[in-house]
């Protein structure tokens, strides 16, 4: 099982290159290959969603995709939805301040589904979000604070100011 | 001091790292020339190993080391895991060894491991170590296990019965005698898992200069995981190190120990490298402890005006292979029954039933959920039978505030009286009824009657017992620095300890809760520390770090009185100042007070006070503190599909004071979630072998968002008497109450079919099959 083949591929903004075993997946490449620990593993079969990140703009989980096949793509992890100074997203702010987290482990795949969500739909309904989110599990929050938060975060984003 | 931020809702300091994806869960920490391990694990529920072959998975390149029984170090051949919860009426209290040797007791039990180069390799190599297996008859079905006829979950054991015990008060025999009504039922509750996001992990290493471990743990308690590896490996205090990083959720499971820990630091021993372990969802399927199976036969005697007189039965609770936590969860199940009601007369005898799958220890609730339910059904069925509303059979059932405290006349798992400190059970309900609006269910149901939809409600009151012992302790230390650092224990894993523990810190120091650094769960930092579960750490830690906080605040004052000659009553903290009150001028910085405390070398000590600005306190609560709620859901049940549809849902939450409301509802909401799962969908099925079926999230049903109901959260704050704050514990009462309520509401939901039910949880497809021809012709 050595099989290895040429990856390259752009992170958050910046591109990398390995050789990696073709049986690697996207999550282990992330997280032990460059690094990126934000993007979480839970359950490996692609039910529990902690893994979710966007491959070109679109929610994938990475425990279901081999690394060589997000060759030549452009990937997005919890690490990049920050600004580059640090100031967090709109969602991001919005699930800090209604207490949307506990132990945060879900969080990451939870904010990339959202993420992708509020890209294209600024007045999600509550039953849309539910909807949206059932691809990933949250076994802490009950879920109710994390609509509350993406319901403010649309709702800035549909004003269009900054966050306090 | 006022309170500025106990009670205060802030956002959580633990945030801008999670949100950020720069958390360090323990799968996240990379120590150079780290080996990763895979398990093999027995593939039958009960067998005889007669050999395993490991040659082929040692001649694997990139393995390193592979482990069976056998090649285990000493003590590990010798001492098995401790029983953490000893306890006189366990008779066969088996634990397991790190690795099984003869036997294995159930599927996925450890019977050797591979450490390689990748995890990729090592699950590689260890598909490749032969098992000769020779199987045995498992034992599955808990009530089943007890009868003589079973074979045994233990080749060695005389039977299935691991302990007996009863919990008593009062004369039953004579309260059933000439009771007008007695009513009996058999309840069968599947309790599921944890299932927690984060699977369980460890980073072991060791320095072979000092001879001592350092393991980074995903666990509820640094501290106790310690103690067992000491004990297992026969090590001193001064070799083990234990620490806990950020924890994706623990929910009762990870405050165990389990055989792969030992095995992996003896693993990292052996091989001078850091050893990592990172438990797949199907280990966590088959390894991690669950809550499962109690099946109860009770019976309730109630008078002509549906007041109880007495209640009694057997409980038989399935332990699975061994006995890690002792009794306490079907002690603690036991001795919930009671909850807010007059209880004169109880009995129960309690069998706790080995069988051959793995052991089941506190779940969220910790058995609670089970001893509500039983009470609630029970307390439906007298409703029923006397024709009364349910709510009015409760009503006339309540301990009443004014006989507060009162002794409900049994023993809790703390080894104390079971005694109520505070809680007002009538106004509870009531409040909690005026939120649902319960009155105007009657014509909602009718309506919906009408357009051929089924509609119930169903009430759930439960007493829980918080803040148990033995302590929680706290050291407060103000650094040369002037930064301030609670050091504790105590081990989150989603409660907010960093926020809530540095708001009580705050108000006694006049600073704010942000300039307050929690250090948690790291055995270095603070001598003694049980870690959290059982909803314990507001009030143990909490305390504690208050009582530390105040003695620090005395001390800044002294010495700050010195320094300046003057008296220190007469000097108040605020914003990182000692300052005279009314002079604001006149003051000294924590940083300058902090230097002058620790003291110059050849130096006396100013006023000859100890060194240093700093307290440890360990809040030794004497008994439990009672936390009570009320739950009330409303359900639709589509007859033709068994679907169940949770319409509204309400909660009347009393927790005593709260530190920051928001974290408090975040519990109670994400609780009740749990209970939803329970109810409605968490099921561990195994087939006649003890072989589990249910090993991934397609065969185990967690809610999701679709199945939650928006949670309406009140609350009652009735402050504790038994600790300085008035604290309570929030973090079980969410899911206790939930089962109950929303089967009761499946059930009245039901009533026109005549259907009742004494299980939980319950599909879709037993609600069709409980209907059965009932339903036919019925459908809109």
């Amino acid at each position: 099982m050595t099989d290895t083949r040429h990856l390259k591929l752009r992170v958050n903004d910046r591109e990398y290159e390995r050789v990696v075993e073709t049986r690697l997946t996207l999550a282990d490449f992330l997280r032990h290959e460059i690094g990126l620990t934000g993007t979480h593993v839970g359950c490996e079969h692609g039910v529990c969603g902690a893994c979710t990140v966007l491959v070109e703009g679109r929610s994938c989980r990475s425990c279901l995709l081999l690394a060589v096949q997000a060759h030549g793509r452009e990937i997005r992890t919890v690490e990049g939805l920050a600004a580059a100074d640090g100031t967090l997203s709109p969602l991001q702010q919005a699930f800090w301040e209604t207490h949307a987290l506990q132990c945060g482990f879900c969080i990451p795949g939870v904010l990339m589904t959202l993420t992708e969500l509020l890209a294209a739909n600024q007045t999600p309904s509550e039953a849309e979000i539910r909807e949206r989110i059932t691809g990933n599990i949250c076994r802490c929050t009950g879920y109710q604070s994390i609509i509350e938060a993406t319901l403010l975060a649309a709702e800035r984003l549909r004003q269009g100011r900054e966050v306090a | 001091m006022g309170a500025k931020w106990l009670g205060a809702t802030v956002k959580r300091k633990e945030d801008p790292a999670l949100l950020t994806g720069k958390g360090h869960f323990v799968d996240d920490i990379h120590l150079p020339g780290t080996l990763h391990a895979a398990f093999v694990r027995s593939a039958h529920a009960h067998a005889r190993i007669r050999g395993v072959d490991t040659s082929a998975a040692r001649a694997m390149p990139g393995v390193h080391l592979v482990l069976t029984f056998a090649d285990l170090p000493q003590p590990l051949r010798t001492n098995s895991l401790p029983l953490l919860v000893p306890h006189p009426a366990i008779t066969q209290g088996f634990m397991p060894y790190a690795l099984a040797s003869n036997e294995a007791s159930y599927a996925g039990e450890p019977l050797a491991v591979v450490v390689a180069d990748s995890r990729y390799i090592a699950e590689d190599a260890a598909a490749l170590v032969a098992v000769d297996y020779e199987p045995l008859p498992a034992v599955c079905d808990c009530v089943a296990a007890i009868e003589p006829v079973s074979p045994v979950a233990h080749a060695n054991a005389s039977s299935n019965i691991a302990a007996q015990f009863t919990v008593n008060h009062g004369d039953c025999h004579a309260a059933f005698a000439d009771a007008p009504h007695v009513f009996g039922e058999r309840i069968f509750l599947h309790r599921g898992g944890a299932f927690f996001m984060e699977c369980r992990g460890i980073v072991a290493t060791h320095d072979a200069v000092l001879d001592a471990f350092t393991i980074y743990l995903s666990s509820q308690g640094s501290h106790r995981i310690k103690r067992a590896m000491l004990d297992v490996l026969d090590l001193h205090d001064n070799q083990m190190r234990v620490i806990t990083p950020d924890v994706g959720g623990g929910f009762g499971p990870k405050g165990a120990f389990y055989p792969e820990y030992p095995t992996i630091a003896v693993s990292a021993k052996l091989l001078g490298r850091p050893v990592k372990w990172i438990e797949d969802r199907h280990e966590n399927f088959l390894a991690t402890h669950q809550e499962r199976d109690q099946c109860w036969d009770v019976e309730i005697a109630v008078d002509g005006e549906a007041k109880i007189r007495g209640l009694r039965g057997r409980l038989i609770h399935d332990a699975g292979a061994f006995v890690p936590w002792g009794i306490v969860l079907p002690w603690i199940a036991a001795t919930t029954v009671p909850g807010p009601y007059v209880l004169p007369n109880y009995k129960m005898d309690i069998v706790v039933a080995l069988t051959n799958k793995i052991s089941t220890t506190p779940v969220r609730g910790a058995g609670r959920p089970q001893g509500v339910f039983v009470m609630e059904r029970l307390m439906d069925r007298v409703a029923r039978e006397l024709e009364l509303d349910p709510a009015e059979v409760r009503r006339r059932n309540f301990i009443m505030p004014e006989q507060m405290p009162y002794q409900v006349g049994i023993i809790f798992r703390d080894g104390r009286p079971v005694i109520y400190d505070s809680g007002d059970y009538p106004a509870s309900q009531t409040k909690a009824l005026e939120a649902a609006d319960y009155a105007g269910f009657a014509a909602r149901q009718a309506e919906a009657r009408r357009q051929g939809r089924y509609l119930g409600i169903g009430i759930s009151n439960s007493v829980e017992g918080t803040g148990l012992g033995p302590y929680e302790g706290a050291t407060v230390r103000i650094s040369e620095t002037g930064k301030v650092v609670v050091y504790t224990g105590a081990t989150p894993q989603g409660q907010s300890h960093k926020t809530t523990l540095a708001q009580i810190a705050a108000d006694s120091l006049g600073i704010s809760y942000e300039d307050v650094t929690v250090a948690t769960a790291d055995t270095a930092n603070i001598a003694f520390g049980m870690g959290s579960f059982a909803a314990r750490t507001a009030v143990n830690a909490g305390s504690s770090v208050h009582l530390a906080a105040v003695a620090v605040a005395e001390k800044i004052r002294q010495v700050a009185g010195e320094m300046m000659e003057v008296s220190p009553g007469d000097l108040e903290l605020r914003e990182g100042f000692a300052q005279v009150r009314g002079v604001p001028g006149l003051r000294r910085s924590f940083r300058e007070i902090a230097v002058k405390a620790v003291g110059m070398p050849g130096f006396s000590m100013a006023g000859g006070l100890p060194p240093g600005l700093e307290n440890t306190a360990y809040f030794t609560p004497e008994q439990s503190t009672y936390a009570n709620g009320t739950h009330i859901a409303e359900v639709e049940v589509d007859i033709e599909t068994g679907q169940v549809s949770i319409l509204r849902y309400t909660v009347l939450h009393d927790c005593g004071r709260m530190i920051n409301p928001a974290v408090v509802y975040g519990q109670v909401v994400g609780g009740v979630a749990h209970g939803v799962g329970n109810a409605l969908f968490e099921r561990l099925v195994y087939d006649d072998h003890a072989q589990p079926l249910s090993v991934n999230f397609g065969d185990y049903f967690l809610p999701l968002a679709t199945d939650v109901p928006h949670v309406d959260v009140h609350h009652t704050e009735t402050p504790s008497p038994l600790n300085p704050l008035g604290l309570k514990g929030a973090g079980e009462g969410g899911t206790i109450a939930a089962i109950a309520a929303i089967i009761a509401a499946v059930e009245n939901a039901l009533s026109p079919f005549g259907v009742t039910i004494a299980e939980a949880p319950i599909s879709p497809q037993r609600i069709v099959e409980l209907l059965g021809d009932a339903a036919l012709g019925r459908t809109r």
